[in-house]
């Protein structure tokens, strides 16, 4: 954002800015339960409806179970529909979250990540959605307010037409309660950019009956698995396509990735979300002292980018991937472990892993500079720990 | 960039005053961030609000440690002001307190810093019969800092609340701005 944009934008929360999305794309159906950090986005989605802003229906469940389950029944049925949610409140709707991404239906739910229980903790870290990640939906993860809000109208689209649902992800306090500079887009545009939408097999649709969800055993499962991977395999494509026509409608660009002084730089941080943001001061800062450090960003975390990041990142000398999550038992965070996959056919670069900011643990750009410094010497000294914890005591 | 912490209880408007002003500095065309640090949520906690305020964009996203301005909104909570020793020297400290400022720096033992300090509570309380200091603790940073205009900032006033709570509602708001803008004291 210029000064000359910054004229257009008004001060909005991370989460009152995803409301003005959904106010824009006014979804035909959007069941929801309250859980903080999300609360906000419905408070205002809320007031749109109370306001007559939105024609759409708000349907207050007794449950997140419920929600996504409600969701899934109205999607189903033929609706656009979106919902909201964070941390235990989508470990509740756990069992209806996968049967939605089974049915193909382009639901888009926006997660404002939170630290998963227990013990309990309202702060940020992305354990919610990724413990989703291999539900079958599609996650992309923004980091700042701008990007919330894009991302969500994107996602819209982007869904309905990989037939995929989506979690649009932003981290908890740090970007839904923080208020900054947010440009809307018109609202005829948006409309227009999302258009009419009306599922292939509408259950509504009496005269073409069908059942949906039926038991599938070791006849058909596995083959319905293997499109069903397939398909979220292909929505890379589909991503493209709909950025394209994104940047055309709206002049922004959005890419699986993004790079910030990449292409020059040996020293590497793979990132998501907010912490992006901080990343970038630190690397102008460092930058200034004439080292060659960068990031890159990660905006589509499923489908992951395997082969386009492999392209990226081979030829770099070390690189460092930030995960805001643990995995208990596994060999680093889940980032981490995409992405030494994604590399392990490459000779170079060598790989680490922090672990940080999980419950909301504060990182700064002091701590940034300390990783860059810190892989710096990895280019030359042995590596005696792959994964580590940034930000913890003991 | 400018980094301002807003101290004060929870139910007390520190979050609201944050965030007016950088609805105001956005208004006067700087990039602008506010947000608050929450621990658990209740009224009567101490709660750290920050509002930066820039010529260029924002991307930073972690807590305020080395602010230029400290406002401090519950004069019950000027014991935390810790922070300073990490302030520039010429650092500006806003207290809601019936202190003078020379009492305040001697009290705390404040050797940098220019110290304001207003009875932001008895203003309150004149204007809207209870003690709710935010609003007028904005007039006192105003003068303070000089982080918008106080034309600026009561025009922000009035457009945010003027549905809300009526006419009569924001002219009190005003004179409380405007009270704390002439009444606070340097030293």
């Amino acid at each position: 954002m210029n000064t000359q944009e910054l004229k257009k934008a008004q001060a909005l929360s991370g989460a009152e800015a995803v409301a003005h999305a959904m106010r824009q794309i006014d979804p035909d159906v959007v069941p929801a339960y309250p859980i903080t950090p999300q609360t906000d986005i419905m408070h205002a989605f809320a007031k749109f409806v109370s306001d007559g802003k939105v024609t759409g229906e708000l349907i207050c469940v007794e449950s997140e179970h419920s929600a996504m389950s409600a969701c899934v029944g109205a999607s189903g049925a033929g609706a656009r529909v979106m919902t909201a949610t964070s941390a235990n409140g989508l470990a509740l709707m756990w069992e209806i979250v996968y049967i939605a991404a089974s049915l193909r239906l382009p639901i888009v739910m926006s997660v404002v990540n939170r630290a998963l229980s227990g013990p309990i903790n309202i702060h940020c870290d992305h354990s919610d959605s990724m413990g989703c990640r291999d539900s079958g939906w599609m996650q992309m993860y923004a980091e700042n307010n701008q990007e919330a809000y894009e991302q969500t109208i994107f996602s819209m689209k982007f869904a309905e037409r990989a037939k995929i649902p989506i979690m649009t992800c932003m981290d908890g306090f740090i970007t839904s309660h923080a208020v900054e500079p947010v440009i809307l887009f018109d609202d005829a545009k948006v409309k227009a950019f999302i258009g009419d939408y009306r599922g292939d097999w509408p259950l509504l649709d009496v005269d073409k009956p069908v059942t949906m969800g039926p038991l599938d055993l070791f006849d058909y499962y596995f083959e319905h698995k293997r499109k069903q991977s397939e398909g979220i395999y292909l929505a890379k494509n589909i991503f493209n396509e709909v950025a394209e026509e994104f940047d055309r409608t709206f002049g922004t660009k959005i890419d699986v990735v993004e790079k910030y002084f990449f292409d020059d730089a040996d020293t590497v941080i793979v990132a998501m979300s907010s912490t992006c943001g901080t990343a970038k001061v630190t690397i102008d800062k460092m930058r200034k002292e004439g080292k060659k450090v960068g990031l890159l960003k990660i905006r589509l975390f499923r489908p992951f980018p395997s082969w386009e990041l492999r392209q990226i990142l081979k030829g770099k000398k070390i690189v460092a991937v930030l995960d805001r999550s643990e995995s208990f038992g596994a060999f680093g965070g889940p980032l981490f472990t995409e992405i030494r996959s994604a590399m392990y056919e490459e000779k170079g670069p060598k790989i680490v892993n922090y672990i940080f900011g999980l419950g909301g643990r504060e990182i700064d750009a002091g701590m940034i500079e300390r990783v860059f410094t810190e892989i710096d010497a990895y280019k030359t000294n042995e590596i005696k720990e792959y994964v580590k914890y940034l930000g913890v005591r003991g | 960039m400018k980094e301002i912490i807003i101290i004060g209880r929870g139910g007390q408007g520190g979050k609201s005053a944050a965030t007016i002003l950088a609805e105001a500095a956005l208004e006067g065309g700087n990039f602008i961030q506010s947000f608050s640090e929450y621990g658990a949520e209740r009224q009567g906690a101490p709660v750290y609000s920050y509002c930066r305020i820039d010529d260029k964009e924002i991307r930073i996203h972690q807590g305020v440690t080395h602010p230029d301005i400290v406002a401090v909104i519950d004069p019950t909570l000027l014991p935390q002001l810790t922070m300073t020793e990490d302030m520039p020297d010429d650092g500006i400290l806003v207290l809601n307190t019936t202190l003078s400022p020379k009492d305040v720096r001697d009290k705390m033992n404040i050797r940098k810093c220019k110290v304001f300090t207003v009875n932001a509570t008895q203003i309150s309380i004149d204007c809207f019969g209870k003690a709710i200091p935010n609003t007028p603790m904005l007039g006192a940073i105003e003068r303070a800092a000089k982080l918008v205009t106080l034309d600026g900032l009561k025009k922000k006033i009035t457009d945010k609340f003027l549905r809300k709570i009526g006419e009569e509602a924001v002219k009190k708001n005003i004179t409380a701005i405007e009270r704390a803008y002439n009444e606070v004291k340097e030293g």
